[in-house]
């Protein structure tokens, strides 16, 4: 299966929609450093796993697919919800490609320059992810 | 101050995601941007001129047993949405601290 771009999906979104997760990023982002501040490095730290964008991206998908069952004329369908699923399916996979991208800060942040680690740890977050993802269908 | 640049670039980084998982195909690929490390660029970036490298070498420790957590409640999503179980717009924990705002 090839990965491809849907520009088309960001008209669906409503201006609303992007504004609460600005506001929801922004609040978790305050909230994970007052926590760190008050507790310290070692429990603040845990909330740099916290969930940000999955649980408002699957909320979304969930209802855009009920609306595009319900402008077809089929008001009760299981869609969203298989949707929304599929979606915690490839977010699980992130999961683990984030333990890999906290190790790889953890080890190397103190040795060497931070850009360079921080940008190899993303990097290291989005090749894991893909490989896991393509694993993954190869399996099926 | 500091929390002003925390909520901007925060939201900033975790919007950015959110719009790349919006956006790409198929929606078992996009899934992996709801764990992209957005909270874990932002909180970090500020995290090392304030404190330094090795406390947000710290952090970054314990966020690994952070991921695991997410790991679960990610897991659990499958299972309970697949299973029909609750709805995606029943709130869970992460989305009740929303207050219940979004859509």
């Amino acid at each position: 299966m090839r990965i491809r771009f849907n520009l088309a999906a960001l008209k669906q979104i409503k201006w609303n929609e992007y504004l609460t997760r600005f506001l929801l990023g922004g609040a978790i982002t305050v909230i994970t450093g007052l926590i760190a501040k008050h507790f310290g490095p070692v429990v603040g730290g845990l909330f740099l796993a916290f969930p940000a964008i999955f649980p408002s991206g699957a909320t979304l998908i969930e209802k855009h697919e009920r609306e595009k069952k319900r402008r077809a004329g089929i008001a009760h369908t299981m869609r969203g919800r298989s949707a929304a699923a599929l979606d915690a399916r490839g977010a699980a996979l992130g999961t683990l490609a984030l333990a890999a991208f906290g190790a790889l800060i953890w080890q190397l942040l103190p040795l060497y320059n931070a850009v360079v680690i921080f940008t190899g740890a993303l990097a290291l977050w989005l090749a894991l992810a893909i490989l896991m993802w393509r694993i993954r269908k190869l399996l099926r | 101050m500091e929390l002003v640049e925390r909520f901007l670039l925060g939201g900033l980084i975790v919007s950015a995601f959110a719009v790349v998982g919006e956006v790409v195909r198929p929606k078992s690929f996009a899934g992996l941007f709801g764990a992209a490390p957005s909270v874990a660029l932002a909180t970090p970036t500020l995290t090392l001129f304030t404190e330094g490298k090795h406390y947000a070498a710290l952090e970054a420790r314990s966020m690994i047993a952070g991921a695991f957590a997410f790991l679960g409640y990610t897991l659990a999503c499958v299972y309970f949405w697949g299973k029909g179980v609750f709805e995606p717009r029943q709130p869970p924990l992460p989305y009740s601290l929303s207050g219940g705002s979004l859509p």
